[in-house]
């Protein structure tokens, strides 16, 4: 029975895959967009604040920086509860009207993961700015030219920076749960289910077979995305 | 240092139309379907939710018959009050008339109408360790109670203030023990969740727990569980659900779409979907509709629905007349000895 039972659900997984299970292809779909649209939010505000705190010094920089560090590890419930009396239309951001819409999941991954990327930027140019705009000025570059060798330099980390808060976005089930509400309507534009909300679901459902399947799914996209970023990485190298 | 630089421009170059084509599409062909659709959100209960009535059943059938698209968010009847109460919902399908009539009181909802009923049942192990089998719901807690104490029974409340979290709370009071002192005995156990993850962790631990049928029967006949229904008998086990539609005094939500809903779970059609979903999956019926037995005013479940669904303001009913806004509905009355 033991084995029997996750070979069998994985057997119906990779069934449901291969013959591309429409709802699996929309909760896929709608992730990888959710996520994607929390990822460019995300960089929208944290490359500035990022390149800032990596190239400049002044005053309160570093407990700025410590105030971000903090926040990497933050439980994603708690930001999901954070938000949710945030974003409930009686809550200070009612107005937005995003609770239990797709954006307002993006909103809630895109706080999630700006400190994850404004620490990786900060310490990816952190660790070149010195040596390489010594290096630049030495050769006669300006003040505007040294930062942009530095910026190129630190490439490869910021890189890795946007990878790694598209994966914790895409993993996370808090924020999801609680600000999409896992919403699904056969046929709606305005559904909210997500792979980690459709998976706690349906193995709260016992439809093991889907869980697994969306769980295979999810941790592709993950590998996928991370292999990309390798390749692009070593190329840039 | 030029050929690298080149190709460093081209690859990110690459990264950055790649991500953002993706994105600007998916987002496109969502922006632009969003604005056709007119939607409703109800909060509901877990043990409506998980058994697939609502979504498959309800969702569909609604949409074909009004365009109106529904979203379920299913949490525990307090939960999904709070959420209405939060703004969150334009209407609500809960089963705990006590925190339905506190909804009411406090000014969010208006326009209960009772839509469907079921049972309630204590399930348990086959071997049945506490022989409670065939026992009265009072006389069963009892004795699990007597057998708990003993080391021989596991009780699993739900304790998430949903609606079969306040039916077993009056049941505790029936038979005569404190719910919030009784929960504190090691042979009674809480998990805080829904019914379905409720019965999963029962079926694993051999506990009892009270069920509403629906799910119980739905992860039974799916073989997710193998617990047996043990109580099934008396009139305290009615579960009665409601739909109750948010003030719109209170909240500028869709009033005239959640009157629609309303409109339509109480028509022929919406009672039909109800009474007979599941019955070709799992040989019964997992939910009995209620308008057709209020008609007839007479029977023991017509009774016991009174006793158990209305509200009582001298006269009995389902929505008392200061809970009543702008409705062009029928709403059914009960005199009680």
């Amino acid at each position: 029975m033991a084995w029997e039972y996750i070979l069998d659900g994985i057997k119906q997984a990779v069934h449901l895959i291969v013959t591309a299970d429409p709802d699996i292809i929309e909760i896929t779909l709608r992730s990888i967009r959710v996520s994607g649209i929390a990822t460019l939010m995300a960089a929208l505000w944290s490359f500035p604040i990022g390149i800032m705190l990596g190239m400049h010094s002044f005053t309160g920089k570093n407990i700025l920086k410590g105030f971000f560090n903090s926040l990497l590890g933050i439980p994603t419930v708690v930001l999901g509860l954070i938000l949710y009396l945030m974003l409930v239309p009686f809550g200070p951001l009612g107005f937005l009207k995003l609770i239990y819409t797709e954006m307002g999941i993006s909103f809630g991954q895109s706080l999630l993961i700006t400190p994850i990327m404004i620490s990786f930027i900060a310490s990816s140019i952190e660790a070149v700015e010195g040596e390489i705009r010594e290096l630049a000025r030495t050769l006669g570059a300006g003040e505007i030219e040294a930062s942009i060798a530095v910026m190129s330099e630190s490439i490869s980390g910021v890189l890795l920076a946007v990878i790694a808060s598209f994966n914790r976005a895409i993993a996370e089930l808090g924020i999801a749960i609680m600000i999409g509400g896992n919403i699904f309507v056969k046929g709606s534009a305005l559904n909210t289910r997500v792979l980690t909300t459709a998976m706690q679901m349906y193995t709260a459902r016992g439809e093991i077979d889907m869980a697994i399947a969306l769980g295979i799914i999810l941790l592709s996209i993950v590998f996928a995305v991370s292999t990309i970023s390798n390749l692009i990485q070593s190329r840039l190298a | 240092m030029n050929d690298k630089a080149l190709s460093q421009k081209a690859w990110l170059l690459i990264a950055v139309i790649l991500v953002a084509g993706i994105v600007g599409v998916a987002w496109y062909s969502q922006t632009t379907k969003q604005a056709e659709e007119r939607v409703l959100t109800i909060s509901t209960t877990t043990s409506l939710y998980d058994t697939g009535l609502l979504e498959d059943a309800i969702a569909p059938a609604f949409k074909d018959a009004t365009g109106i698209e529904l979203h379920f968010i299913p949490k525990g009847t307090g939960a999904a009050i709070q959420d209405a109460m939060n703004g969150a919902a334009d209407a609500i399908i809960v089963h705990a008339r006590s925190k339905e009539i506190e909804f009411m009181e406090n000014g969010y909802g208006v326009n209960r109408k009772i839509i469907a009923y079921n049972f309630f049942v204590i399930v348990g192990p086959e071997n049945d360790p506490a022989g409670i089998k065939g026992l009265s719901p009072v006389e069963a807690l009892k004795k699990i109670v007597e057998e708990g104490r003993k080391g021989n029974a596991i009780w699993v409340s739900r304790d998430d203030g949903s609606g079969t979290n306040t039916k077993e709370i009056a049941l505790w009071e029936k038979a005569g023990y404190n719910y919030s002192e009784i929960k504190k005995e090691s042979w009674f156990r809480n998990t805080g969740t829904g019914m379905g993850k409720t019965l999963n962790y029962c079926n694993n631990v051999r506990a009892y727990t009270l069920s509403d049928m629906g799910t119980y029967l739905k992860y039974r006949m799916d073989g997710l569980i193998d617990l047996a229904v043990l109580v099934d008998k008396g009139e305290e086990l009615i579960n009665i659900y409601a739909i109750i539609v948010v003030n719109p005094e209170k909240f500028n939500k869709d009033f005239d779409g959640a009157m629609e809903l309303v409109k339509w779970l109480t028509s022929r059609e919406g009672q039909k979907t109800i009474g007979e979903y599941g019955v070709e999956r799992y040989g019964r019926q997992l939910f009995y509709p209620a308008v057709e037995v209020l008609e007839k005013k007479s029977g023991n479940i017509y009774h016991w629905i009174v006793k158990y669904g209305f509200i009582e303001n001298n006269v009995w009913s389902e929505c008392p007349a200061k809970y009543r806004y702008k409705a062009d509905i029928k709403f059914f009355e009960a005199k009680m000895s």
